[in-house]
């Protein structure tokens, strides 16, 4: 896809985001439309072709691929569960959780959810659909033995139950207004009630599973029964991590792969110089941060915190590290696209001025500091050197500690006064905020401690009224942006490549490949 | 002959020691390695209470000599254990990728070994002379480029420009000819160019050596042509060197193609240890490092017997 292309459907987003406050201001009682058909890309106003076989390269694969939605945790493994299951909830462009498996999704307080289920929906072994499968895959995350990624979330589940043939409801531990988009999240895909072993599991999905081995491919067969008329559109899909980049690109442009996935910003060009390949760009909230811990001297200076803000060349990171493919960012994580992005708060620019006045009055001149970097956290190994050179003038003395990826999570991230962290895109600001922010958060990993960000955000979450809900978001972003101990310089934009004749695709930016859901909505042209 | 079997058992004896010793420093090693199991498969996510559970349900709370008897013990009693990291028996995970292992180094050294053996022969027959020095010259060229550099010429000008094979190596249950050439053609061809520099080189080292010696002035003398002088003569007395290069460069096909294996997207073992690593699957890395280890074996173990044979002193 050309840029321009890209710039309609980045349009388009944005017309999907203004329309999220009008929905859900609409009443108390939430009642979302019916799924929704990808039809409004250009591409697609030609009739989809039935047929054929891709093949398809994400990034990551191992043998700790997995079929399990829970322990999902690489790209791989989300676009394989998008092939396999449904939600009872579906992303759409602007990340609205539209209606899936469920029916309706009703509730008066945001706290009791009442749930109908979809008729007629089979898995691919015949069994029928059934509400007890919808109580086990949402229960399942409770146990800690499952090893859920997205434990911290469920836990909000107080009790789901069965209160008709058709019918469950779910009971929060507090009222969140969020509950359809995290339903949509991959974790949360509805598997079969009683379901341990997945190596053969049954979703009701796209595509059924033909062949799984772990590190090496992944085959799904259309699922001739899927609920979703007319979809998917493929006879077949194999599915393989090419984790070298390169590798990955040269795939696509010999034709033995249709689409593949972050691709590198200096590699798009080659892509769309060659003849019949496109590039997609979709402008997401994956950042990259730079952790400042708050309880550890001598990063808990205020004036470090700032200085260090104000030392973030962000026009230079967007252009020499990402060539363009990213938006610049104010310290805090909320994307300009949203809607309760805080417009009003002043971009805080690179001024090394201002930074060496904060070490100054914080007494800090000629502090010596280490960095810790690392290719698990994309790009901060270039940002801490860019770092390092605009502290030099400011009186700073930052060195770059470049560490291997194995490990650094658990090691490194928010382990040293200063390090780097990398955040995926979540589909709610409460997510986000309640996971890497709130004070008591296990990855609150700059140990920010800050009673009326928690009080706000607790506040936020049973809002109903969209205006005041949005006020709160924006306090929100201030408090993070100008006290909090994450600098945040850009936003990356995922690069997809893809085979020009592969068409249906748009961008969903919860991730690359349509929010790696591509595969009901794709198919291939003559 | 009696020689032949005492080593072999004599070898045998040895080599069941070394796994064994193998096994405890690569479990030693594994533990000294930051993170565990539940944490790696938590990656970001791990918070200390799902990795508590996870670790507890992947029995890693048990102290680790304990942990290394138990895997012994299943090992001896047949089963090389179930991988931490998907849950799937370790032997299907190997078995699903050693044949493809074994199939590439099989073809590399179906393509390699007789070209590097002409090539050194060749290069030691013209000793000192033009030939010599081109084919030496080319040879440490070709040891001297990077592997990961040919490979990626390679698929650059095969592959994505003239669109001829295949940039990923991924063969079909029952490949026709055709599929076959197209998936194997270029791992072969940049496996080979590293293979064949080394051990033409050594071919050629061994060859001159026995070419200096007084037995082969006499053979000259004795009016044999050239090609006699060096098959029949020199080279039965070059085998012992030249076996053991051969098997040392082979050696390296078992597990030193992780590159290959990554620039082909190649489902071979090296990666398949590599991954073992990454998620710190010591079940699913012993299992590899036992399979490295004992191809390793045998084929220094075929060197020797080679050199034995080939030797009538040692023979007896």
């Amino acid at each position: 896809m050309s840029r321009d292309t890209a710039e309609f459907s980045r349009r388009q987003m944005l017309r999907g985001l203004a329309g999220l406050g009008l929905t859900a201001s609409a009443g108390s009682s939430l009642l979302l439309p019916g799924y929704l058909h990808a039809e409004q890309t250009p591409e697609e106003i030609p009739q989809p072709r039935y047929g054929g076989r891709i093949r398809v390269a994400t990034m990551s694969s191992s043998t700790a691929d997995t079929m399990d939605p829970a322990a999902g945790s690489l790209s791989t493994d989300y676009v394989r569960h998008y092939m396999v299951y449904n939600g009872l909830t579906q992303y759409d462009e602007a990340l609205r959780g539209q209606l899936s498996l469920a029916e309706s999704m009703e509730t008066d307080d945001q706290k009791t959810w009442h749930v109908t289920l979809r008729q007629g929906i089979q898995f691919h072994d015949g069994k029928p659909l059934q509400p007890e499968d919808v109580v086990y895959s949402l229960m399942r995350h409770h146990d800690p033995a499952t090893g859920s990624r997205v434990k911290p979330i469920a836990d909000q589940f107080e009790s789901v139950t069965v209160t008709g043939p058709r019918k469950v409801r779910i009971n929060l531990t507090s009222p969140n207004a969020d509950l359809p988009e995290i339903l949509a999240d991959s974790h949360f895909l509805i598997v079969q009630d009683g379901t341990s072993d997945f190596r053969n599991a049954a979703g009701t999905g796209p595509y059924k599973i033909a062949e799984f081995r772990p590190g090496v491919r992944t085959i799904g067969k259309r699922n001739e029964n899927y609920w979703k008329p007319g979809k998917p559109y493929l006879d077949e899909i194999e599915l393989v991590g090419i984790p070298d980049k390169t590798a990955r690109v040269n795939a696509l442009l010999s034709g033995d792969v249709q689409l593949v996935n972050a691709i590198d910003p200096r590699s798009t060009r080659r892509v769309e110089q060659a003849k019949g390949f496109s590039v997609m760009e979709t402008p997401s909230s994956l950042y990259t941060s730079l952790v400042i811990r708050q309880d550890v001297p001598p990063t808990n200076s205020r004036d470090l915190t700032l200085a260090i803000k104000y030392l973030l060349d962000r026009p230079t990171i967007k252009r020499a590290l990402f060539r363009g493919y990213a938006t610049i960012a104010n310290d805090h994580p909320v994307h300009p696209s949203h809607p309760f992005y805080a417009a009003d708060l002043p971009q805080r620019e690179h001024d090394p001025d201002r930074a060496s006045y904060h070490l100054r009055k914080g007494g800090l001149e000629g502090l010596r500091l280490p960095a810790y970097a690392s290719p698990a956290a994309t790009g901060s190994v270039d940002m801490a050197t860019l770092l390092q050179l605009s502290a030099i003038p400011a009186g700073l003395n930052l060195g770059v500690n470049r560490v291997p990826s194995d490990g650094y999570w658990s090691n490194h991230w928010g382990k040293h006064p200063l390090s780097f962290g990398n955040i995926n895109p979540r589909p709610t600001l409460d997510m986000l905020f309640s996971l890497f922010f709130k004070s008591d958060a296990d990855w609150n990993s700059s140990r920010w401690n800050n009673p009326k960000f928690d009080q706000l955000l607790a506040a936020a979450r049973s809002e109903g009224d969209q205006a005041r809900r949005k006020q709160m978001y924006v306090d929100m972003q201030e408090l993070v942006s100008n006290e909090c101990g994450i600098g945040i310089p850009v936003f990356m934009s995922l690069i997809d490549g893809y085979d020009s004749r592969l068409r249906g695709l748009s961008p969903i930016p919860i991730g690359g490949m349509m929010g790696y859901s591509f595969a009901e909505h794709v198919w291939m042209a003559a | 002959m009696n020689t032949i079997v005492t080593l072999l058992l004599r070898r045998l004896g040895i080599s069941l020691v070394t796994l064994l010793l193998v096994s405890a420093v690569v479990f030693l090693i594994t533990n000294l390695l930051p993170g565990d199991p539940a944490q790696e498969m938590l990656g970001q996510a791990a918070t200390p209470e799902v990795v508590e559970a996870l670790r507890e349900k992947l029995g890693l709370n048990q102290p680790a000599h304990i942990r290394y008897l138990n895997w012994l013990g299943s090992l001896l009693s047949g089963s090389p254990g179930v991988s931490l990291a998907n849950n799937m028996p370790v032997a299907e995970l190997v078995a699903d990728r050693l044949p493809r292992s074994l199939m590439l180094a099989g073809t590399t050294t179906v393509v390699a070994v007789p070209f590097a053996l002409f090539v050194g022969i060749v290069a030691a027959m013209y000793h000192g002379r033009r030939a010599d020095s081109i084919i030496s010259t080319a040879v440490m060229f070709v040891v001297a480029v990077p592997e990961f550099l040919v490979a990626t010429v390679a698929v650059l000008i095969f592959a994505v420009e003239l669109g001829w094979l295949s940039a990923v190596s991924y063969a079909p249950q029952d490949p026709t000819l055709g599929q076959f050439l197209a998936t194997y053609a270029l791992p072969v061809l940049t496996l080979s160019l590293v293979l064949v520099g080394q051990m033409a080189r050594m071919t050629r080292a061994a060859l001159i050596e026995q070419l200096q010696q007084p037995y082969i002035e006499m053979a000259v003398l004795k009016g044999a042509s050239p090609a006699r002088v060096v098959l029949r003569h020199a080279l039965p007395n070059a085998v012992g060197p030249i076996a053991n290069a051969v098997a040392l460069s082979l050696s390296y096909l078992m597990g030193g193609v992780v590159i290959i294996e990554v620039i082909f997207n190649y489902p071979g073992i090296a990666s398949l240890m590599v991954d073992s690593v990454t998620n710190r699957d010591f079940p699913l890395l012993q299992a590899c490092a036992m399979l490295f280890c004992t191809g390793y074996l045998i084929l220094v173990l075929m060197a020797d017997t080679a050199a034995i044979l080939s030797n009538p002193k040692l023979r007896k």
